[in-house]
């Protein structure tokens, strides 16, 4: 019922005229075509995403039955659960591996990698991403540190297991722990790997925003989803070099004796070489990229919500420009606010108080985001798709995490919640439940689009947001509860101290909730599985929505469209839009595309 | 207790789910063909009740959470800048609170609000200065309060100065556990470093054996401060991180391998007196009678407890970080005085080594 624009008469002479023959290997393993780069990349996050949350769903376990036995511990870890007893090593391993999967394998490369690489080059027009030959590299650089991250697992002395930020000494000194030996430099290569897959992605990703935006599409044009893209892969490509030194350093300090974070140790009876190191500068590099990591993650998530919500609700995206502006300042501030991590490392008190500044400033822009969302749902019309249901579940997880900042952000009150689960729950909630939100949003919007028109259960969609939902608060709400009561972090068990004792029921509650979560989200993988090869077609453009994905064929063709690419003529969000007189710009319909053409008597809003 | 409301919950969200389960079932025979993976205003109505069931479910938490695990957060603080910590700490948690309550609120009334039907035209509002302006200055407004006064107070904290006469400690970390050094009669700290570690002579911390300041130094393994003095802690470590984490102080620094990092406080109430403290006598039956359950079953971890003040290590640090761990007495001058005349200095240590 859409209609059909046809306007264009140039062609940009860049129609893709040839027909290459193309195999199974070229289709669908070294494919150079986004839209098959998307899908490996979601298919390969969603499977690291399945290993993090059973690690996690292990160690909860251990925390709410501290030192019961399991069966399902000696089936899974084996000598490191003797007699279904977690060992203490492999539960820190867990911890590790855990953050480090979640944040880099699921939430950077699963979520911006995904739909970076299907909504860039669809939403703005162009054929592909401006090299596709470097897009299939960083695919597989992705895939590659994935399996060396996995084949860490299965080291003899334990993967990784000095949290997931790696501090030395712990992590340079096989003697301080068995897992910074062999595990700890698997580790290693594979996050240089993955940075280096990141760089190739993110620096693609902005040439093509730049460059191959079709006739029309000013970046005042581009639906959020592109802003949130774009500027994401600029503070990538800011931020990860610095940790690829910090990586690089730390392998020197490791293998070839050099005292970059080291300096004066003594271990196991023995005063080390060292001299002259220190592991504040790790800190300062790692946050240098850590903190504006968890913009990269929650940016597109953002992006993605911001798109989701304006279809969905059948209206524009309440205050486009203020938008723009407030993804921007938080990609500036995001690189300015690293220290907050390291309030009590050590470092002078004077640059406490620069970063605490810089860090409450943070939370203006993302009032102003949050605002901006709960007035895009004022009077309209909502479809409540499921899409849109975890779209307005992340703006809800996003205010109960993010206010919480403002506790953490603050020096002073830092001092006594740092390294708590209070710091625990406000991350998971503000990046870890929010950006899935934006993953499950993005999914099950753009699931057509990636599956041939094909659609995913709502039924079933709508049981896995409602589980989901309520779990995500049942395990981290009453966190905050734990943290406040002074239980730090990366604890294998809390019977050490009885002080802690009664909190042991606060961790029976959170770990059935997170096991009946993890449960729930099984839900999803058969959905996700059945609706590739059962989903019922819908139209091609099953949700109305105005941007140009949906103008293109559902069947996937190289190239993206059959003829000319479309012409843009308005922004993306003229949702409900009406003449003076009440009716509808086009007649029978709530929405224009963005490649209609201004109607007469229609005005260009200055948004 | 906690099983039953585990069990509740579990209950009525499996009742939930069902339910749900079967009305979408029941919807989707209705629905129309080709699209019936879109939302349809059933759904919507469905959906929407359900967001507002949800907002009272995040109410809800939170009363269940504040009326359960209220009386589990730390007790008042024992310290003097603790106080003024808390309460920053509970004017940054009204602010939260409020906002949070306003926010949901407005969030999960509208979704439930504007449900879609068939029909219903939505507003086509894509711009208000006034309102963007509003809630820019208003979370810029609360922030600078907020950031001035925590400026304030972290100045006034990290000001580590020699004022007042303060009682100089060292604590040391190591992996897994804590040991404190005082200055002795002089209060000055001998000079240490890991390269004079001498197991064999008993120099564990590495004290510099030719520095005059060192031989009166008292290394123990339990930190006794006397009340109401100010105590400079200067941290180290001589392996990894570690983290000097006294949360009934409202005191943490990190240990950190060769450098030496410092944090100050002055204790405001004893041990004695805590343990008095209604909170704490609560605190302390509430933990014995699940200490007591566990006794019954036969854990060895289940002596009944008396309440202590206590540092943790909490930055990671390996194997044992969960048992990193060191008690602190906080008791009067007199007693402080005589604990410490009972304590070997670091030459007698050395001294009666050589014998």
């Amino acid at each position: 019922m859409s209609v059909q624009a046809h306007a264009l008469t140039d062609d940009h002479a860049d129609d893709h005229g040839h027909h290459h023959k193309e195999t199974f290997v070229t289709k669908y393993i070294f494919s150079q075509d986004h839209k098959m780069i998307s899908k490996q990349y979601l298919i390969t996050g969603l499977i690291m995403g399945f290993i993090g949350i059973a690690m996690s769903l292990l160690f909860r376990m251990q925390l709410a039955w501290p030192g019961e036995s399991f069966p399902i511990f000696e089936a899974v870890l084996g000598k490191w659960a003797p007699d279904g007893v977690m060992d203490a090593d492999i539960y820190l391993a867990l911890v590790t591996i855990h953050g480090t999967i979640m944040v880099f394998f699921v939430l950077t490369a699963g979520l911006s990698g995904t739909f970076s690489n299907l909504l860039i080059p669809l939403q703005i027009g162009a054929r592909d991403m401006a090299s596709g030959f470097l897009n299939m590299l960083s695919y597989w650089m992705f895939f590659i540190s994935s399996v060396i991250m996995i084949i860490s697992l299965f080291v003899e002395a334990g993967p990784a297991a000095a949290g997931w930020t790696v501090y030395p000494p712990l992590s340079a000194l096989p003697m301080a722990q068995p897992g910074s030996g062999m595990g700890m430099t698997l580790w290693l290569v594979s996050m240089a790997i993955f940075i280096a897959s990141s760089l190739l992605g993110s620096l693609n990703y902005i040439v093509t925003v730049i460059n191959l935006r079709t006739k029309g599409m000013s970046m005042t044009r581009l639906p959020l989803t592109i802003w949130a893209f774009f500027v994401t892969a600029i503070i990538g490509v800011i931020s990860f070099p610095v940790l690829l030194s910090a990586a690089l350093l730390l392998i020197m300090d490791r293998s070839f004796g050099t005292s970059f974070f080291l300096s004066d140790i003594f271990i196991q009876g023995e005063v080390l070489h060292y001299q002259g190191g220190s592991p504040v500068l790790y800190e300062h590099l790692f946050w240098f990229l850590g903190h504006p990591e968890v913009y990269i993650v929650i940016l597109p998530a953002m992006g993605i919500v911001s798109e989701v919500l304006s279809v969905n609700a059948r209206k524009p995206v309440f205050g486009y420009r203020a938008m723009i502006a407030s993804i921007l300042a938080i990609a500036f501030l995001s690189t300015i606010v690293w220290g907050h991590h390291m309030f009590i490392s050590g470092m002078n008190p004077f640059l406490g108080s620069v970063f605490t500044f810089t860090t409450l400033l943070i939370a203006i822009p993302s009032a102003v985001k949050a605002f901006n969302w709960i007035t895009t749902l004022w009077k309209g019309n909502l479809q409540l798709n499921p899409g849109m249901l975890f779209s307005i579940g992340m703006v809800s997880t996003f205010i109960t995490g993010g206010l919480t900042g403002i506790i953490l952000g603050d020096s002073t009150l830092d001092i006594n919640v740092h390294d708590t689960y209070f710091v625990v729950a406000h991350f998971h909630l503000v990046m870890g439940i929010s950006a899935l939100y934006g993953l499950f949003a993005g999914v099950y919007h753009w699931f057509p689009k990636m599956f041939q028109g094909r659609m995913m259960s709502k039924n079933l969609g709508y049981v896995h947001f409602w589980i989901t939902a309520v779990g995500s608060y049942g395990i981290f709400f009453p966190m905050h509860f734990v943290g406040m009561a002074g239980v730090p972090r990366r604890y294998y068990q809390n019977t050490a101290f009885p002080m802690f004792d009664e909190l042991v029921d606060v961790q029976v509650l959170m770990t059935v909730f997170a096991i009946i979560t993890a449960l729930a989200q099984l839900i999803f993988v058969y959905n996700f599985i059945r609706s590739i090869f059962y989903g019922e077609r819908g139209p091609q453009n099953p949700w109305n929505a105005t941007t140009l994905e949906w103008t293109a064929p559902q069947e996937h063709i190289h190239g993206n469209w059959p003829g000319a690419i479309p012409e843009v003529h308005r922004w993306c969000y003229d949702y409900s839009k009406t003449f003076d007189n009440g009716e509808y710009i086009l007649p029978g319909q709530d929405f224009v595309p963005q490649d209609v053409p201004l109607q007469e008597g229609e005005e260009e809003l200055q948004h | 207790m906690t099983a039953v409301l585990t069990i509740a919950v579990l209950v009525l969200v499996g009742i939930a789910v069902w339910q749900m389960t079967k009305i979408f079932e029941l919807s989707q025979v209705r629905a129309k063909s080709g699209n019936s993976e879109v939302a349809t205003d059933e759904d919507n109505k469905y959906n929407g009740y359900l967001m507002f069931v949800f907002l009272v479910f995040i109410y809800g938490i939170t009363i269940f959470s504040f009326w359960k695990y209220g009386k589990y957060i730390l007790p008042e603080a024992s310290s003097e800048h603790g106080a003024e910590y808390d309460s920053l700490l509970l004017w940054s948690f009204v602010i939260i609170f409020i906002v949070q309550f306003f926010t949901q609120a407005l969030l999960h009334y509208f979704a439930y609000k504007y449900r879609g039907k068939e029909g219903t035209k939505a507003l086509f509002f894509a711009d208000n200065n006034r309102l963007e302006f509003i809630w820019t200055i208003i979370p810029v407004i609360v922030l600078a309060g907020l950031i001035l006064w925590g400026l304030y107070t972290w100045t006034n904290i990290m000001d580590i100065n020699e004022d007042d006469d303060p009682l100089i400690v060292e604590l040391y970390a190591q992996q897994f556990n804590w040991t404190a050094r005082y200055g002795g009669a002089d209060n000055v700290l001998g000079e240490a470093n890991v390269r004079l570690i001498n197991i064999d002579r008993a120099n564990v911390l590495g004290l510099d054996e030719s520095d005059p300041n060192a031989s009166d130094d008292v290394i123990v393994k339990e930190l006794h401060l006397p009340v109401g003095r100010k105590v400079n802690f200067k941290f180290r470590s001589q392996d990894v991180l570690h983290s000097a984490y006294m949360p009934h102080f409202r005191a943490q620094m990190n240990c950190v391998p060769g450098m030496t990092t410092e944090f100050s406080f002055t204790p405001t109430v004893t041990t004695a007196e805590m343990r008095q403290r209604p909170e704490t006598v609560d605190k302390v039956k509430r933990t014995n009678a699940i200490r007591a359950e566990k006794a019954a079953m036969g854990d060895p971890n289940s002596d009944p407890w008396e309440f202590d003040y206590v540092l943790l290590c909490n930055k990671i640090c390996g194997k044992s970080h969960y048992n990193m761990q060191m008690k602190i007495i906080v008791e009067t001058e007199e007693e402080y005085q005589a604990w410490l005349e009972g304590q070997q200095t670091f030459n007698e240590t050395i001294a009666s080594m050589q014998q």
